[in-house]
């Protein structure tokens, strides 16, 4: 995020593309739902009818995967008529022209026909975000798990730095992580291409410091696989070893049948975790971890807050802390490494090599933890990115972009959108709120989402047993016919085996990023009886 | 310039809008609160916040009763200590308020009014049992004890103000009074999502967490910060541990970014490490496909050797590997460090991309 949390329940207005806010980040929901009820507006951009619209000015009820046409049809909106931010645009930005020929072939009426929302609306949602200033965008996962995730992400920043709107406190572009400390294994360099703090590893400067620092004569310049080619890479033989770390691959991936047959193809595959889950059926040497509570650590959150993580309790049996694990495996292979604790990693080593996070040291954290960028033991730390439009790599870059479809658009065979996300009860494959007394019985079976107009035409009642199917594989579900979702819309979440989406979903990427398309493939549903 | 009021006789500056509660409190003067909710409107419900103002008709609720210039305000007067006990006995009165059976004990605002007020038997008549509303505990997460409810409307103000569920509101009138959920309707029946805010914000015995119960009273229990392990929002609770077991989990008040709140998962969704399930020895898989228990020794060398094996045979690319989103960020750079330092691989990533 290039804000903060503490600013949503300070903001105006605010803009939500692509995120079900109140089930997967329910705290953050609340600071929004303060703001609106203190007079802010609110604007949610979503195929669903999520609970957030109770408290929305305008439900902006978009076709799936047509982002990219509707933000270009606004922008389009906001050039024509003037609206946009000139002084910003001019001062703080390059590539406007390039930008405005692009969005010039988006007119409302174009947008409309692709996003299925009116060329009225989209006016009047360009002109309400022109009417206050600034205006806070929200995403989640809506935007990025597309082929064209990468575009929808420029997309988002294009709208922001057109309205001036970046650089600001209650402004900017805000993605909020789906874990814990996604952000943190981002930074710390669990990355193909970077070290940690983001220095790159084709960079020979960098990769000489970290290689002194390591002491090691050299370090691989090119830069690695991402997930998705590891995984392929397992049936071509090309990877022999696959070291999967709290990761339950064989439910979170598309296409699970595909999945399955990777991870059976590895030659050795070490799963190092705090359960048995459907993954480690694969492996060749399980290693038990300590889990979250039986650690200190740190986690940093979607605002780069670094927060402490404390010890209550001990692991089980001999369940061993993970940075323990890799420093065996290290010593083992004929490196000692120095640091003996979380603290003295963090201290010694991460604080040191990450330019950004040089002034957080655990001594610092016994609050509310430290946002980096903190370069020095004295900055407080970065509540918000790019202050009053000051871009840290110079002028933000306006981006010409165009739409495209989704890779599995639905035809007469498989008539229907399927999307999925997460619900409020669980967490992902339910490891851990499946093992947490109670949960399951607020949520205990996963359903296909339909609407009464799809329930009418295929005779379904709420209630009965479905077949969901796409082009890789059937489940059997409960349909619940619900108002949330409009007519040839699906949605399933992911959390439980037996009627996880991801037998369903379609295993295409985007190119840059690997993000998989989780938010739009083609179904159909067979009535069992 | 700033404005002054006279606070027990003293001049002391306040910010015009203010109540009395706050300016006096900033001030330095103790005022006692039970309905009192920061960040909500004050509803003046319990009257336990009563000062003297003079010219005043009647005792005022220091909470809902905004400042003037040249004010007169006493907070410790024997009046006003007469008139606060006299409330806290008809506190005690209106319920069965029996603090060795209820979960709040030594966290429980009433008590420790009842202890300061020297209160030792009750002055009036204690409700009928017959006419207190059966306890409700219907849902695994909240036990509902209306013996315990004095109807200071904190848990409405929580779900309508501070998280805005919408769920939990009030019911009926006069004695009948009762804090309802969906029409009065259990909770799992209504349109309550557990977040538990009205259990964190309860000042008696009237809301409790079911899952606590029998494993810890405050004073055997030591608070440990941490942060949740579930989304991105970074929450920052206290895990509420006895001897070494999480008894409960409740929100640090005024930390960023969550400023007292929690969610289902982060309140409730703490003990799945405590499962008898979790992994607790390495594991080795047989010739046969099956399992077997291995020292940590031997596992660790099956991995290292493996690894040289592969690396010597067919480069370090032959090896690939996904850190945890969910673990701390030391875990994430050991095993960075262990793929570029030690197998000497870029091929290391996690699931940002999924």
């Amino acid at each position: 995020m290039t804000n903060s949390f503490a600013d949503f329940i300070k903001a105006k207005l605010i803009l939500m593309i692509g995120t079900n806010m109140s089930e997967a980040h329910p705290v953050a929901s609340t600071f929004v739902k303060d703001a609106v009820l203190g007079g802010a507006q609110l604007i949610v951009v979503d195929p669903r009818r999520t609970d957030m619209v109770d408290f929305a000015q305008m439900h902006v009820q978009i076709k799936v995967g047509s982002d990219v046409a509707l933000i270009n049809g606004i922008m389009n909106v906001l050039i024509e008529e003037n609206l946009y931010d000139k002084k910003y645009v001019e001062s703080c930005t390059v590539g406007f022209e390039d930008l405005k020929k692009k969005v010039m072939e988006y007119p409302p009426e174009r947008a409309a026909e692709i996003s299925g929302v009116s060329a009225d609306t989209i006016r009047t949602l360009a002109r309400r975000l022109a009417s206050v200033k600034p205006a806070m965008l929200m995403y989640t996962l809506g935007i990025t798990e597309h082929i064209c995730g990468v575009n929808n992400v420029m997309s988002c920043a294009n709208l922001q730095m057109l309205l001036g709107n970046v650089g600001f406190e209650c402004g900017g572009v805000n993605p909020l992580r789906g874990q814990n400390n996604v952000q943190g294994a981002c930074d710390m360099g669990a990355l193909p291409n970077v070290f940690p703090g983001y220095q790159r590893v084709d960079n020979a400067d960098a990769r000489a410091k970290f290689a002194k620092a390591w002491n090691v004569k050299s370090l691989p310049d090119k830069p690695g696989m991402m997930m998705p080619t590891m995984m392929e890479n397992l049936t071509t033989g090309k990877v022999k070893a696959f070291y999967v770390f709290g990761e339950n691959l064989a439910n979170t991936e598309p296409d699970i049948h595909h999945v399955e047959h990777c991870l059976q193809s590895a030659e050795f595959l070490v799963c190092q975790d705090i359960f048995p889950t459907e993954t480690t059926r694969f492996a060749h040497v399980i290693l038990p971890a300590a889990a979250w509570s039986e650690n200190d650590g740190t986690f940093t959150s979607s605002e780069r807050r670094v927060n402490r993580v404390r010890t209550a309790s001990v692991p089980p049996g001999q369940a061993k802390p993970n940075w323990w694990i890799f420093r065996e495996i290290a010593k083992r292979m004929g490196h000692q490494w120095a640091s003996n604790s979380a603290k003295e990693i963090w201290d010694q080593e991460v604080s040191v090599l990450a330019p950004s996070m040089a002034g957080i040291k655990y001594r610092r954290l016994e609050g509310d933890g430290i946002q980096w960028p903190a370069p020095t033991e004295e900055h407080c730390g970065t509540p918000t990115l790019h202050k009053d439009g000051k871009f840290t790599c110079g002028l933000g870059v306006l981006k010409p972009i165009d739409w495209i479809p989704p890779a599995e658009v639905p035809d007469k065979e498989y008539p229907l959108v399927l999307s999925t996300g997460r619900r409020l009860y669980h967490y992902h494959t339910r490891t851990q709120t499946g093992r947490s007394r109670g949960i399951n019985d607020l949520l205990g079976e996963e359903t296909a989402d339909i609407s009464a107009a799809d329930a009418r035409k295929l005779g379904v009642a709420d209630g009965e047993m479905i077949a969901v199917k796409s082009r890789r594989g059937e489940v059997k579900v409960k349909a619940r016919v619900t108002q949330q979702v409009p007519e040839g819309l699906v949605w399933m979440a992911f959390h439980f085996r037996d009627a996880c989406a991801n037998w369903l979903t379609n295993p295409v990427y985007d190119p840059i990023t690997q993000t998989a398309e989780y938010k739009a493939c083609a179904v159909r549903i067979d009535r069992l009886t | 310039m700033s404005q002054t009021f006279i606070l027990n006789g003293i001049e002391t500056p306040f910010t015009p809008g203010q109540m009395i509660l706050d300016a006096a409190r900033n001030g330095g003067a103790e005022i006692p609160t039970l309905c009192y909710l920061k960040g909500a409107a004050p509803t003046g419900a319990c009257r336990i916040c009563c000062v003297e103002v003079k010219g005043a008709r009647s005792l005022m609720a220091a909470c809902s009763t905004p400042v003037t210039a040249g004010m007169e305000v006493t907070t410790n007067s024997e009046l006003v200590h007469r008139a606060r006990k006299m409330n806290v006995e008809f506190l005690l009165a209106s319920g069965k308020h029996n603090c060795l059976m209820c979960e709040a004990n030594g966290n429980c605002r009433l008590q420790d009014l009842a202890y300061f007020y020297k209160i030792t038997k009750l002055q009036f008549r204690e409700k009928d049992e017959k006419d207190i509303y059966p306890t409700e505990d219907q849902n695994p997460f909240i036990v509902r004890d209306f013996s315990r409810c004095i109807l200071c409307g904190r848990c409405v103000q929580a779900c309508n103000e501070v998280v805005v569920n919408r769920a939990i509101s009030q019911g009926y009138r006069g004695a009948e009074s009762k804090i309802v959920t969906g029409g009065d309707s259990p909770y799992n029946e209504s349109e309550c999502v557990f977040c538990g805010q009205c259990v964190e914000v309860c000042p008696v015995g009237a809301l409790t967490e079911k899952k606590a119960k029998g494993l810890g009273r405050p004073w055997e229990t030591q608070k440990i910060r941490t942060t949740c392990p579930y989304c991105g929002v970074g929450c920052q609770q206290w895990l509420h541990v006895k001897d070494g077991k999480i008894a409960k989990v409740t929100a640090v008040e005024d930390a960023q970014p969550n400023q007292g709140r929690l969610c289902v998962k982060g309140r409730f969704a703490y003990d799945f490490i405590y499962s008898e399930e979790r992994l607790k020895t390495p594991l080795i898989r047989e010739v046969d496909g099956a399992f077997r228990e291995a020292s940590w020794d031997e596992a660790l060398d099956l991995v290292a050797s493996k690894f040289k094996s592969i690396i010597s045979e067919h480069g370090p690319d032959a090896i690939a590997g996904v850190s945890c989103a969910r673990s701390i960020n030391e875990d994430s750079y050991q095993m960075q460090k262990l793929f570029r330092a030690v197998i000497g691989t870029n091929n290391i990533d996690h699931c940002a991309r999924t």
